[in-house]
């Protein structure tokens, strides 16, 4: 797929894809997506059972400190708007714009991806490792290196998604040409932030 | 170009702004944990259904996807309650065995 596809939503694809008439990628991508939320819903399930069980777990709310991370659940509710609004220019036939938008989406990852390293950091000089920490169940480090990590993964993958979208809507002459290939790009997007949505309440603040 | 349906991002941003905002309130309200946390579950389900619907266009699209996206979901809560009688399990045998070990042996 080139620029082949230059007459948006022209047939260049063989048959019209089930559910996502306008492209296949699309219904890859939620199909995807569908897997990897069984990924996290089990980490965090896991989780949820393991806290449960446990008589000695720490409290997280007093353990790590939730003003940082509700910085960063902010900073990507933002980069999850930045995302849908290059969206938006790219259908007003803006690339530029749309290509500015979508370089602040990946700077905002970048920037979580930093803070979380920053707070990892931290928390492993006070003590907490994988394997033990000095409040209470083992399992407390275990799981919260775990998921965040896991989820600190998908927020690298996705910068350097983005990264390669830029590079896409830029070769593309005609914005239209690229509106799929960001949508798909949105819709990983937006997924690492409604996963971090779920991680955040979870992990930090019950 | 009007081929593209837009939702009011922006009321959404402020809308999950808000959210958050009274999440972080939440935790400090003078009721008993486990109302704090059925409410937190209540809005990290709201928010995240906000951007599924607005942000990734769920509502936009057809049916059967928003079942495929709602499906991990379900699998997840269940296999909360799939896991928790084996955690009960763990629990009462690592209780026990301290009961029996010599309080020294406690410490790992």
């Amino acid at each position: 797929m080139s620029t082949a596809t230059a007459a948006h939503g022209a047939a260049v694809e063989p048959a019209e894809s089930p559910l996502t008439p306008e492209s296949w990628g699309k219904l890859g991508m939620w199909i995807f997506l569908a897997g990897d939320a069984v990924g996290f819903g089990t980490l965090l399930a896991g989780y949820g059972a393991m806290r449960a069980t446990s008589a000695d777990w720490p409290n997280p709310y007093d353990v790590l400190g939730i003003n940082l991370t509700a910085l960063m659940t902010f900073l990507l509710i933002c980069s999850s708007v930045t995302m849908v609004k290059a969206l938006e220019w790219l259908s007003r036939g803006n690339k530029d714009k749309a290509k500015m938008f979508l370089a602040f989406t990946a700077l905002g990852g970048a920037i979580f991806v930093s803070l979380q390293a920053y707070e990892w950091t931290h928390l492993i000089h006070r003590g907490l490792h994988i394997n033990g920490n000095p409040w209470g169940a083992s399992l407390f480090g275990t799981s919260f290196f775990l998921v965040t990590g896991f989820h600190g993964l998908h927020v690298t993958a996705g910068v350097i998604y983005l990264l390669a979208t830029i590079g896409v809507v830029s070769r593309r002459p005609d914005p239209m040409a690229s509106y799929n290939f960001v949508e798909i790009t949105g819709l990983y997007w937006h997924f690492v932030d409604l996963v971090w949505i779920m991680v955040f309440t979870f992990m930090y603040l019950l | 170009m009007a081929e593209h349906k837009h939702p009011n991002y922006m009321a959404i941003f402020y809308y999950l702004a808000i959210l958050t905002a009274i999440e972080l309130a939440v935790i400090f309200m003078p009721i008993p944990k486990i109302y704090i946390a059925v409410l937190l579950c209540i809005f990290a389900v709201w928010k995240a259904a906000l951007v599924a619907m607005y942000f990734m266009h769920l509502k936009l699209e057809a049916r059967t996807l928003g079942l495929i996206a709602v499906t991990p979901l379900a699998i997840a809560t269940l296999l909360v309650f799939v896991l928790l009688p084996d955690g009960f399990a763990v629990a009462k045998k690592t209780s026990d065995e301290k009961k029996v070990a010599p309080p020294a042996a406690a410490k790992h």
